[in-house]
């Protein structure tokens, strides 16, 4: 399998190495762009990548590995990322996190067969006011309760 | 205080204030525009110094000062990054800035590029703020259109362009050289200092990196003056407007903008409505997780600005105020923060890569009924070995590239020492041989 970015986003990278003072510097943003298209960054896509940044596979590797946001296996459709750090444990995480372990039937780290949620708890998203917190891909749910969450998966399709 | 309104969020709330149009009808980009066309990059140092703005963003280093550090005559471009990284947990000032009023954000950009000669400027902002980010990136194509960034703004020969670069979810790139790194396209692994950023920064370049809060006080000083700032506060040597994050067990917690040096009691009973359910308050970490605990004692009449909370043997940090009440268990709590700097620590030094493993390895031993009389002294001597004694006396500390070290060596140390009732609690029985 080889790895091309869509012409639209392989425009929105050519304007980044356009407006950044050096190729490495684009590195974080073209993954970015490559994950939110893939999903996830396969071996091939760091290799390509790695590629239209003059780097060596291995560099750019070494980058990936110290992120946690990039991944470098298939996740869920929804990436449920529950807050774990101070304020959000004190607010209730753990009972977040394991409503949501139950209601899908998945261990944390897991995905539901179906491939639609996978399940993390992640360290200090920033927003402590309005604990608990979850973040779903790109989005804050903040304040939750029990029915919340359930509000919010409901939703989900 | 009661007469103190607010500045930095006087727009909070108010439909539209994210646009432009909102904030040009609010004086907005006029201390810009004042900045490039009347006034030089030394009167704009000079101003922001006499004003004795300090860094929001942890340190509280003085603005001005780190922006007279950047070398005039290097022929080298110069850089200015916005630190909005905010991963301090119990922080959650800036997302508020960023959301409700990014305008301030970048006329506050614009100032300080003009103080260093910058034109090309970064928003460094914490990956998981997808929102955020896309906010600022339209708030800077409103910029664009309107010649308030790009070739000749304001009408000027200045050139100036921001770009918003978003991290992936590291602690460790909110410290300045962890971020440039980053930036850079590496793995957030600060640098050894010096030389510092002034000198040798993104690119080996002379860079000025200023939290979110620190630029957005920028257009305000421009047009109000040093002495306006200066008067705003308890303490004249760490004035103006601050905004204090209040979570944990109060009733309303919530980003509030207080005169810096307000107490911290006013903070959490007055305008975070008191302790939740009316418990009774056990500790508060005054600036961030890095800050050590202080017991409910030893927060009356503590004063929230740099000096006054130093005093006190903690730090205002990032004015990340977490309550705790009686009902906290002091040692999940610890060991809460324990695990995050374990997954945090950027892995470079072995003293806080295998002590901060060690901490939370012994402290889940505690939490789960494991404890042993030896563990406490052994934690003392763990964090010891990460970061050194709680000593602000020494002007570099530890053992530890960056202050990492120290975020974790002494929150944890505080806890023991002043919960370790609580700690001896958890100790399974000894057993007699």
């Amino acid at each position: 399998m080889s790895f091309a970015f869509t012409p639209e986003r392989k425009s929105r990278f050519k304007e980044l190495i356009k407006r950044y003072p050096d190729k490495r510097s684009v590195a974080l943003p073209a993954l970015h762009l490559a994950q939110e298209q893939e999903g996830y960054l396969a071996r091939e896509t760091i290799e390509a990548l790695a590629r239209m940044l003059g780097l060596a596979p291995a560099a750019l590797m070494d980058t990936v590995s110290f992120y946690t946001m990039f991944t470098t296996r298939p996740q869920g459709k929804y990436l449920l990322q529950v807050c774990q750090t101070l304020a959000c444990s004190l607010a209730g995480a753990d009972q977040v996190v394991d409503h949501l372990s139950q209601r899908n039937e998945i261990k944390v780290g897991e995905t539901t067969p179906d491939g639609k949620f996978t399940l993390l708890k992640v360290e200090c998203l920033g927003s402590c006011g309005t604990a608990p917190v979850v973040q779903i891909n790109d989005d804050y749910y903040e304040r939750l309760t029990l029915d919340k969450v359930d509000r919010i998966l409901d939703k989900l399709t | 205080m009661s007469d103190f309104q607010p500045i930095l969020t006087k727009h909070v709330g108010q439909p539209g204030s994210a646009t432009l149009d909102y904030y040009l009808i609010h004086e907005g980009y006029q201390a810009a525009r004042q900045a490039i066309l009347e006034l030089t990059s030394d009167a704009v140092i000079q101003v922001v110094k006499d004003s004795g703005l300090q860094g929001r963003g942890g340190a509280g280093f003085p603005t001005g000062m780190k922006w007279s550090f950047i070398p005039r005559d290097s022929r080298k471009p110069k850089y200015l990054i916005n630190n909005a990284d905010e991963s301090e947990p119990g922080t959650f000032k800036d997302r508020l800035l960023i959301n409700h009023n990014p305008h301030q954000v970048i006329e506050g950009m614009i100032i300080a590029s003009k103080a260093i000669d910058c034109h090309l400027a970064f928003i460094y902002i914490r990956g998981e703020f997808v929102k955020e980010a896309r906010l600022l990136e339209t708030a800077l194509e409103e910029c664009r259109a309107n010649q308030i960034l790009g070739t000749g703004i304001f009408g000027s020969d200045f050139d100036l362009d921001i770009l918003v670069h978003r991290g992936a979810g590291a602690y460790i790139c909110g410290e300045e050289t962890g971020l440039i790194e980053s930036l850079e396209g590496k793995r957030g692994w600060p640098r050894i200092k010096p030389p510092f950023p002034a000198i040798e920064g993104y690119l080996q370049c002379p860079t000025v990196v200023n939290n979110v809060e620190t630029l957005a006080n920028l257009p305000h000083i421009i047009l109000n003056g040093a002495d306006w700032f200066r008067n705003i506060g308890a303490s004249h040597d760490s004035p103006g407007p601050k905004l204090y994050c209040v979570s944990g067990h109060v009733k309303k917690p919530g980003v509030y903008e207080a005169p810096s040096g307000t107490e911290l009691t006013e903070l959490i009973y007055d305008l975070a409505g008191g302790i939740k359910d009316d418990r009774r308050l056990k500790a508060v970490i005054p600036g961030g997780s890095s800050s050590p605990v202080l017991t409910a004692s030893e927060i009356d009449g503590l004063k929230m600005d740099f000096p006054s909370v130093k005093a006190a043997g903690s730090m205002l940090g990032s004015a990340g105020i977490m309550v705790l009440d009686e009902t906290t268990d002091m040692v999940q709590a610890c060991y809460n923060l324990a695990r995050f700097y374990a997954h945090e620590s950027c892995g470079q030094c072995t003293p806080c890569r295998e002590g901060t493993t060690w901490l939370t390895k012994i402290l889940h031993r505690f939490t789960h009924g494991q404890g042993r009389r030896e563990d406490l002294d052994l934690i003392l001597e763990v964090t010891d070995n990460i970061g050194g004694l709680i000593d602000f006396s020494m002007g570099s500390y530890g053992k530890t590239i960056c202050p990492f070290g120290e975020a974790v060596a002494w929150p944890v140390r505080a806890f023991v020492e002043k919960f370790r009732d609580e700690f001896m609690e958890y100790l399974v029985e000894d057993v007699v041989t």
